[in-house]
């Protein structure tokens, strides 16, 4: 089954994934899909504020991985630009680490992605507000998404 | 007597495939780059893929071409100087290779510069640096303020909170159909244009010298979503001209507002974007304005060369902070001071 919110501002979005970054564990997999300015940079944001990482997050398309430190390790990668690419760049040493990784536009390297995973789907709503969608696959992740309590 | 100091300096962090000599820091003695660009216009993108590969097959070619160029032998220099990051894994891996490669065959030491560090001594190849100074960094992957007290002492007073300003000139560019590199397609169309989209300025809060851009990027979205419902036809320019409006405005006003709060006595620019003729001229006349000198290097020495990176390498080997065997590529390594 699926889970979904509505968010009426970044600020909540930001507010929310911080919430639901409490409740992850070392190696967990999450893709975030949506279109540009969707928000899902908001959301990896307040990913890592809730891991309690204490530097700046910003946009890793340029360098397609930026790696932080908090309460667990968190690898964002944002793999925008591996579009009609074929490119693994050891992927696999990252998803099997202990670090949580955040993927941005994992459509684009779905041949590289671990089965269980939880995808999130952010679309827009209007100018402010975002449903997000849950998507679990396999148990960790469906545990994952009950502990929400959404 | 002092005697002359010959860097060859390796670039390899993300497009160009470059290699150069400089000597002393200062004098471009030969400046090589392989530009890739044009197989990137097809992905709307740089692929790290297609990147590596072709850095790969360059890399010697165009160390050689260096050497060449200056009439000199390995044996006349005094280090080698390369990029060990930030950029794109696989990319950064081929330089520092060839870099290991090249300093273990001639014995000679190794430098590992940051790339940020190499585009701010960009500067030094055209115009002494004076201290305090201000650089501001803008470019398809970093947005940055930098004051610097002296040589080799970096801190970073403002950086982007979400997207580069290159980064947004991109995605904006794509959501308009233009080709890649889309900077310089939206400068072109906002000088031509005579009318510009009010979008909001994203000023954050008093006092900081951050930046944000995917607000102003998500404006530009919101608009177009909007015209397309209501079925009216958008006017590229229109919508160009507004969003270089809002980036010039912003990042000339944080860059000036620095410069006075820290007392400069130098603003250089450096980065792809700083190429951008509207951007530019702003910061020209803001600093004219205010009396303080403005420098900005030539278009070849904006975008990514490896003479930077030599001119930097330069400072980092009269210092003796040299790299070792074990250097590998740093895809996220942070500006740190030398001193």
């Amino acid at each position: 089954m699926t889970y979904a919110i509505m968010l009426n501002s970044p600020e909540e979005t930001e507010v929310f994934a911080a919430a639901f970054a409490e409740l992850l564990e070392p190696g967990d997999l999450l893709t975030l899909e949506g279109d540009l300015g969707a928000g899902k940079t908001t959301f990896t944001k307040g990913l890592a504020k809730g891991l309690g990482v204490q530097r700046m997050v910003n946009s890793p398309t340029f360098t397609i991985l930026k790696q932080y430190s908090g309460r667990l390790e968190l690898n964002h990668f944002d793999v925008y630009r591996l579009e009609n690419s074929d490119e693994d760049i050891g992927f696999d040493e990252f998803f099997t680490s202990e670090a949580v990784s955040v993927i941005e536009w994992a459509k684009f390297i779905e041949e590289y992605l671990p089965k269980e995973r939880l995808e999130i789907t952010i679309t827009r709503q209007s100018e402010q507000e975002r449903k997000v969608v849950l998507n679990p696959i396999g148990r960790r992740y469906e545990k994952l998404c009950r502990e929400l309590n959404l | 007597m002092n005697k002359d100091i010959y860097i060859l300096g390796i670039e390899t962090s993300c497009d160009e495939t470059a290699a150069s000599i400089v000597k002393n820091g200062t004098e471009i003695i030969s400046n090589v780059v392989a530009s890739q660009i044009e197989s990137h216009k097809r992905f709307g993108g740089v692929v790290p893929e297609i990147a590596s590969r072709h850095h790969v097959e360059q890399i010697t070619l165009v160390i050689e071409e260096a050497l060449q160029l200056a009439g000199m032998e390995p044996n006349q220099l005094n280090a080698v100087a390369v990029t060990e990051g930030p950029g794109l894994v696989g990319a950064l891996l081929i330089g520092v290779n060839a870099a290991k490669a090249f300093a273990f065959a001639h014995q000679l030491p190794l430098v590992g510069v940051h790339h940020i560090a190499g585009h701010i001594y960009a500067n030094r190849l055209e115009q002494e640096m004076e201290f305090p100074l201000l650089a501001l960094v803008i470019s398809g992957g970093h947005t940055e303020l930098i004051y610097m007290k002296e040589h080799g002492d970096f801190t970073v007073i403002g950086e982007t909170r979400d997207d580069a300003a290159g980064e947004a000139y991109d995605k904006v560019a794509r959501t308009l159909n233009l080709p890649y590199p889309g900077g310089p397609h939206i400068d072109r169309l906002a000088q031509a244009s005579d009318e510009a989209v009010v979008f909001p300025r994203i000023w954050l809060e008093e006092g900081s010298y951050d930046f944000s851009f995917s607000g102003l990027k998500s404006s530009v979205l919101n608009y177009m979503h909007n015209a397309a419902q209501r079925g009216e036809k958008v006017a590229p320019e229109h919508v160009a001209a507004g969003f270089q409006n809002s980036v010039v405005e912003v990042v000339t006003g944080k860059t000036m507002q620095a410069a006075q709060q820290y007392k400069v006595r130098q603003v250089i620019a450096a980065g792809g974007v700083a190429a951008n003729k509207g951007l530019r001229r702003s910061l020209e006349e803001a600093s004219k304005e205010k009396g303080i000198p403005f420098y900005i290097p030539s278009l070849p020495l904006c975008t990514d060369n490896a003479a930077m990176i030599a001119a930097a390498g330069t400072v980092m080997y009269e210092k003796e902070l040299f790299g070792t065997m074990a250097m590998n590529g740093r895809p996220g390594m942070p500006l740190t001071s030398w001193i």
